[in-house]
């Protein structure tokens, strides 16, 4: 019989702890393949961060180092900055490590162009902790700590990370991407790739936004989850590439 | 090698350098900053290279990224600073990561001042972050010592896969002092088969981490922690002892005020008082030995800090309350005066004031 499918050696053959109908396992896959297809598995240190994704270290075979809360792009630039040149390093961080206790990390990193890639994975709400509001949490959108809904006059507005991040001038790629349906699976992996190249090429600093999914703490079901996605994040997170200097390289 | 006569942070700086260590993350902070100023001009001499990171936090981070690549890494800062990077220095406990940092210590609590202090010594003796831990402790009194112990901090970093402080003050860092630095050597660099640097040619995956969710794991972890200390406590604990032999009183100071207090110990010998000093130079471990040796022989013990009272606890437990413990201390960026010592040594001998 014809072989239409195996999983990558780029993840680990350990059952994964993700909640039915989470993109973790989708977004873990994504990176995972594109480290294998570009035979840098060997090469390539990842940082964990503090979030659902925390014990990704245990599902992407590479060697992998667990950073404090927020603090992955700092990690990484020490990684990176004293690694050999053709290691690659990158971070796996959620909403609210990157974007909440971690924004300074992340702005910094950006700004020295740090050589590194940044996946992030927004779904908009803490998940590991059950499911308080985040920086990137919806305006009106219902969580533990917002039960009202998220009133701009008291918790202000989401942050859009990409497009902020976009304006440095060490932002070398940064594309945001959605994990909803197939065909935005596929333009997510070939982000991925495109992030991974920047940093081969060193290019600068490369970050992925990828909207995803928290069926447990939305209270919806999987499919219900993704159309979640479409309907209510795609119209403040807007898809698409937000900076690219890479000289189409 | 000629003696060459240099500022406090800059021999820290330059002994670093001696002792292999190629990469240093620090935040500006008074009164450190020569040490960051050289070390940026120094560092790409080596092929190594100095980053300002954009806060302390970040700084201790890098030294987490950087150390989990296996190379030898400083940080360096003085108490403020030294607060932030409190959590990094708990992560670099609890995956058992080698670095050294740097605390040249000023007056506090909160910005404080930016005058000499003491008042760390809690922090860096007692665990500082969460959880169960100790860190050794280097507290040079000289810049020669600080040339002197560099090394030694390196290499019990490596070998007990733990982060290592050398604890000074503004007044260490300020002054100026001949030193003479041994001919660069190469160390032997202790194997970091742990360190995740990618696999490529050296098999499985390693992973860096601290979180241990089962809580027997996590103990297990600790026990081997608390097993490690032991060993620490065996093997590197160093100390000073000055006219001990015949003292009826012994002043217990480290650091810059142990001069200051020798000096009060000439003035007190030449008036016929028999007064010594035991200087600890690592402070945790917090030596024992020269205290039950000399506990029995003294009157009584006089610490000396520039604190209100913190390594005065660790003398009363070496002491066990088999004789009086005193204390004399200043605070706030104020430095104990040999007179006001030798006053001290005085009034406790109970002789003419």
């Amino acid at each position: 019989m014809e072989l239409v499918f195996a999983k990558t050696k780029g993840l680990s053959d350990k059952a994964s702890h993700y909640c039915p109908g989470c993109t973790h396992g989708i977004i873990h896959r994504l990176v995972a393949e594109v480290l294998e297809e570009m035979d840098v598995l060997e090469d390539t240190v990842g940082v964990a961060s503090v979030g659902c994704s925390v014990l990704s270290y245990e599902y992407i075979n590479c060697d992998m180092t667990q950073a404090a809360h927020g603090r992955a792009p700092a990690v990484a630039t020490g990684l990176k900055r004293v690694l050999p040149e053709n290691r690659l390093v990158f971070t796996y961080q959620g909403d609210g490590d990157l974007a909440s206790i971690g924004m300074g990390e992340i702005v910094h990193a950006a700004a020295r162009g740090e050589n590194i890639t940044v996946i992030f994975v927004n779904n908009a709400i803490y998940g590991m902790t059950g499911g308080q509001m985040a920086p990137t949490s919806l305006i009106g959108q219902k969580t533990a700590t917002s039960p009202f809904g998220r009133d701009q006059q008291i918790q202000g507005s989401p942050i859009r990370v990409s497009e902020m991040l976009a304006t440095l001038d060490g932002a070398a790629y940064i594309e945001r991407v959605s994990t909803h349906d197939v065909a935005n699976v596929t333009k997510a992996k070939r982000a991925i790739r495109k992030a991974f190249e920047t940093q081969k090429n060193r290019q600068g600093f490369s970050m992925v936004e990828l909207l995803s999914t928290c069926s447990t703490n939305w209270g919806l079901d999987p499919v219900e989850s993704l159309g979640w996605v479409k309907e209510n994040m795609l119209p403040v997170y807007p898809l698409g590439v937000y900076k690219d200097s890479t000289g189409g390289k | 090698m000629a003696k060459v006569l240099m500022k406090g942070n800059e021999v820290i700086a330059e002994a670093a350098v001696h002792a292999g260590c190629k990469y240093l993350f620090s935040y500006p902070i008074t009164p450190q900053s020569e040490l960051v100023a050289y070390m940026a001009k120094r560092l790409p001499e080596v092929g190594g290279l100095f980053l300002q990171a954009e806060s302390e936090v970040a700084a201790i981070n890098m030294v987490y990224g950087a150390a989990s690549a296996g190379v030898r890494v400083m940080t360096s800062s003085s108490s403020p600073g030294i607060s932030l990077k409190q959590e990094g220095i708990s992560y670099l406990v609890g995956s058992e990561l080698p670095a050294v940092i740097v605390n040249v210590m000023r007056g506090g609590p909160g910005l404080g001042s930016i005058q000499p202090a003491q008042g760390d010594y809690f922090q860096a003796t007692k665990g500082g972050g969460h959880g169960d831990y100790n860190i050794p402790v280097y507290a040079p009194a000289t810049l020669q010592e600080i040339v002197d112990l560099m090394a030694e901090a390196f290499d019990v970093a490596d070998r007990y896969r733990t982060p290592v402080y050398i604890l000074g003050d503004g007044m260490l860092g300020q002054m100026m002092e001949p030193v003479e630095f041994k001919e660069a050597v190469d160390y032997e660099p202790t194997p970091k088969e742990w360190a995740t640097t990618g696999t490529r040619g050296d098999g499985a995956p390693k992973v860096v981490n601290s979180l241990r969710l089962d809580p027997a794991d996590l103990e297990e972890h600790n026990n081997h922690l608390q097993a490690k200390y032991r060993q620490i406590m065996e093997n590197e604990v160093k100390y000073e002892e000055y006219l001990t032999e015949d003292a009826e009183y012994i002043i217990v100071a480290y650091g810059t005020v142990a001069r200051i207090a020798k000096n009060a110990i000439k003035t007190a010998r030449s008036n016929g008082y028999k007064v010594g000093m035991i200087r600890p130079i690592t402070l945790w471990p917090f030596p024992q030995k020269p205290f039950t040796a000399t506990r029995d022989q003294v009157k009584a013990y006089l610490t000396v800090e520039m604190s209100a009272g913190q390594m005065v606890e660790d003398v009363r437990l070496a002491v066990n309350g088999r004789k009086p413990v005193e204390f004399y201390g200043r605070t706030g960026g104020m430095v104990p005066t040999q007179e006001a010592i030798y006053k001290k040594i005085v009034e406790i001998a109970g002789g003419d004031q």
